[in-house]
């Protein structure tokens, strides 16, 4: 049974949930089996969202533990910090470099960790940080840092990179196309 | 052809698949979608009721006129629907009825963690526990089927890893909706004692012939394997089971509700150990327990507390985590839930928090006001409890010779719930206590739905939109305001009379929900010129806003792509340096 496990963290409202889709579909199409899972609810008001994409011959829970994911994608470092335990050992994480406080730094009950990269850089050793938010922008929209980080481990997926791009076409309304294929494909170029 | 879809849209899809004809719910995590998902696919009329307790009524009249017909909601809603179920299950149907009931173990948002396993046992209906959305798609027409064939409502419920999760389902053929006849049967639906007392009797022969069903159906299965380990599980915890051992002997119940007394005598004979696997409440095992069948592993190592997982599973049994994780990194900042930037309830309780009054909450994106900086809320209950219970407050208050006046706060779509009933005990009672009405015209928290406020229904199409002031007022009410809690002063000043005056006094801000009705307002800025690094502002609790140390002391600075403009920060300023960019 060998199952490919994906965790996707980031902050409620970066679209962790749509590039969740994106790999599931794309799973999908490449006739695998998958399950995907997250939790919602509260995840629209600024809090901290978790993602599963488990793909694989057969898949049964659609739970990804700790200790057992072999690529970890965050959407903003202190998030990636908070679950790189998720990650099996030689697992690889790829993080936007682009922070944003919490509620409880804001309003000045905690403070940032200055030195959020360096504990990543401790904690895994594949692990890599892009600048999402300039490439999103670049590519048309500040919005499609999700496609960034799809984009981004792309050829790392046990999925077809053409079959990724064919999902995210599907799943993209007219102008955003082409914006989003240029996130995608500006994601892959950074990695 | 097959699709990637959640629990929910399974469920949504193979309603109208199976010939549904009306649905109506109301909305709680991890329900919700079911019924948005419907009014998406647009085959089936769906609505949102004001409650559970309406959704399950106007079901039961669907079903009396000859519908198939379904009514979602989460755990909690079941019991404000409790009352209609406690004597549907007396009734039976005349289409069939299904009760789609989401729990949360793990809650993961709710205020508790009740099963809904135990409203089975406790009502004596049928409950189908689906373990992905394949199931959950199958089982909505089993469960039609079921409830037609044995003159009963059945329950069919998930949890939020069936939900929410997504896997596989391939659709079953589609059967036309049939709307058949709208019978009057006086001894079967009036449930006066003489016919109650018949009914009672015909419950207790259904569930007998239900439990001779459950050792036969397809919807129950034994996967015989090793022998040595042998299992009894349902829904997700299935999955969990199958992940922890994939070789191991399982007794999956599709059938939650009556158990196969039989099945499971015979399994448990055939395994060395028998253990039983379920999240939350011990319900099989109790059960099994007084069969007198013999449980080796059970709640004894399970948790009744939270989710369960493979590794959970594996410990129990008495084997090592299958995996060893490092740590998670500890002393990191918490990045929880919070009122978005431009939330129109920010104001409001900037204020309540600085007047340090007692507030008596209530469930939804104003709960958040109990989080600090703000702790501003004092109670949350029940949804509609922060108006009953305030009177209850004000009541001892009274009696006990204290001054000070309650504060209850609710939302719209909580005071449409069950707050009016509180309201008009309050009026009624000649009770004191200020009460503000969050009125954003949507159900916000659950993620934005419609209500009888909002001016439009579950479809989208505009509708009637109850008043308001006009509906406290009718209550008996006299004292009613309506403030602007983008501003301040003014709404400071309103909560101030409020609860200098005595007796009832209400206050309702129609400021809309900013993330539903996308309102945009231009961006503040600081000028760093003027800050002084007070942090007064960061009592806003707003995740636009930020100290930055550049240059000799830290200054406050506000993220453009963040802020929505609201400028309850610059009212919070005492040195006037937030401007619009
Ligand atoms: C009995 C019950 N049903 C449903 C829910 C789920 N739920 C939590 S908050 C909420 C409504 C919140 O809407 P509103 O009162 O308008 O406040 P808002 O979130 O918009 O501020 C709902 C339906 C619940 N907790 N309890």
């Amino acid at each position: 049974m060998n199952i490919f496990n994906i965790v996707i963290a980031g902050v409620g409202g970066q679209g962790v949930l749509m590039a969740s889709k994106v790999l599931a579909e794309s799973a999908l199409a490449c006739g695998m089996d998958v399950k995907q899972n997250e939790v919602h609810g509260m995840a629209q008001r600024g809090g901290s969202v978790i993602s599963f994409v488990r793909i694989g011959e057969q898949v049964f829970s659609p739970v990804v533990m700790p200790g057992t994911a072999d690529i970890l994608i965050s959407f903003e470092p202190l998030e990636a910090l908070r679950y790189i335990h998720y990650l099996k050992p030689g697992g690889m994480l790829v993080y936007n470099k682009v922070a944003i406080n919490p509620s409880t730094v804001a309003s000045g009950l905690a403070t940032y960790p200055g030195d959020v990269e360096q504990q990543i850089t401790k904690a895994c050793g594949n692990a890599r940080g892009i600048e999402a938010l300039s490439i999103a922008k670049k590519a048309g929209n500040a919005k499609a840092v999700n496609m960034v980080m799809v984009g981004s481990v792309m050829k790392n997926l046990p999925i077809d990179p053409l079959v990724v791009e064919g999902v995210v076409k599907s799943l993209s309304r007219d102008k955003g196309i082409d914006v989003n294929l240029k996130a995608l494909s500006g994601g892959a170029a950074a990695a | 052809m097959k699709k990637i879809i959640s629990g929910n849209e399974a469920i949504a899809l193979s309603f109208g698949d199976s010939g549904g004809v009306f649905a109506s719910g109301y909305p709680g995590t991890p329900s919700t979608e079911t019924l948005e998902e419907v009014a998406r696919l647009g085959e089936v009329y769906c609505e949102w009721a004001p409650n559970e307790k309406v959704a399950l009524e106007s079901a039961i009249g669907a079903s009396i006129a000859g519908g198939r017909t379904m009514a979602t909601m989460k755990h909690v809603g079941v019991n404000v629907a409790a009352d209609a179920l406690m004597t549907l299950t007396y009734t039976g149907v005349n289409a069939g009825l299904i009760l789609m009931v989401a729990d949360d173990p793990g809650m993961h948002s709710s205020q508790n963690e009740q099963d809904s396993r135990n409203y089975a046992k406790f009502a004596k209906v049928p409950m189908l526990d689906p373990s992905d959305s394949q199931e959950a798609y199958d089982f909505v027409r089993a469960g039609f089927e079921l409830s037609e064939q044995f003159d009963t409502p059945v329950m069919l419920r998930t949890t939020t890893r069936i939900s929410h999760a997504k896997g596989c389902v391939e659709p079953q053929e589609k059967i036309a909706p049939q709307i058949g006849e709208w019978v009057k049967n006086v001894p079967k639906y009036v449930m006066l004692p003489n016919f109650g007392k018949i009914q009672h009797v015909a419950v207790e022969a259904r569930l007998l012939k239900l439990q001779e069903f459950a050792e036969t159906t397809p919807l129950n299965r034994v996967e015989m394997g090793d022998t040595d380990l042998g299992i009894l599980t349902s829904g997700i915890s299935y999955q969990h089971v199958k992940e922890a051992y994939p070789d191991a002997s399982i007794l999956k119940l599709g059938l939650a509700h009556p158990l196969p007394e039989k099945m499971i005598r015979e399994f448990a004979g055939r395994v060395k150990r028998f253990m039983i696997v379920e999240e939350m409440d011990a319900i099989f095992e109790e059960q099994v327990r007084a069969m007198g069948i013999r449980v080796d592993i059970g709640k004894d190592r399970i948790s009744y507390c939270g989710e369960v997982n493979a590794d959970i599973i594996r410990i129990a049994a008495g084997d090592a985590a299958a995996v060893v994780s490092k740590a998670p990194v500890e002393n990191l900042p918490q990045r929880p839930p919070t009122f978005c930037p431009g939330c129109a309830h920010r104001g409001v309780f900037s204020i309540l928090s600085k007047l340090k009054v007692f507030v008596s909450g209530d469930i939804g994106c104003y709960t958040l006001g109990a989080l600090p900086p703000m702790n501003a809320m004092h109670t949350t209950i029940c949804m509609g409890a922060s108006i009953s219970a305030a009177h209850g407050m004000a009541k001892v208050n009274e009696i006990s010779g204290r001054t000070e006046k309650p504060v209850a706060v609710i939302g719209d779509s909580t005071f449409f719930h069950s707050g009016i009933t509180g309201l008009l005990s309050m009026s009624y009672n000649n009770g004191s206590a200020l009460v503000i009405i969050m009125d954003n015209r949507t159900t916000g928290m659950t993620g934005g739905q419609e209500n009888p406020g909002s001016g439009s229904i579950l479809q989208g199409e505009s509708a009637r939109q109850v008043d308001m002031v006009a509906l406290v007022k009718v209550l008996g009410i006299d004292n009613v305001v309506e403030i602007n809690s983008y501003n301040l002063a003014e709404t400071e000043a309103a909560i101030r009379k409020g609860l200098e005056t005595p007796g009832p006094y209400v206050l309702v801000d129609k400021n809309p929900c900013i993330l539903r009705y996308r309102v945009k307002k231009p961006v503040l800025s600081v000028n760093p010129d003027k800050c002084s690094g007070c942090s007064a502002c960061l009592k806003a609790a707003c995740v636009a806003l930020g100290l930055t140390s550049t240059g000799d002391k830290p200054k406050v600075a506000i993220d453009p792509n963040i802020c929505n403009g609201c400028g309850v920060c610059a009212q919070l300023c005492k040195f006037d340096a937030m401007s619009a960019a």
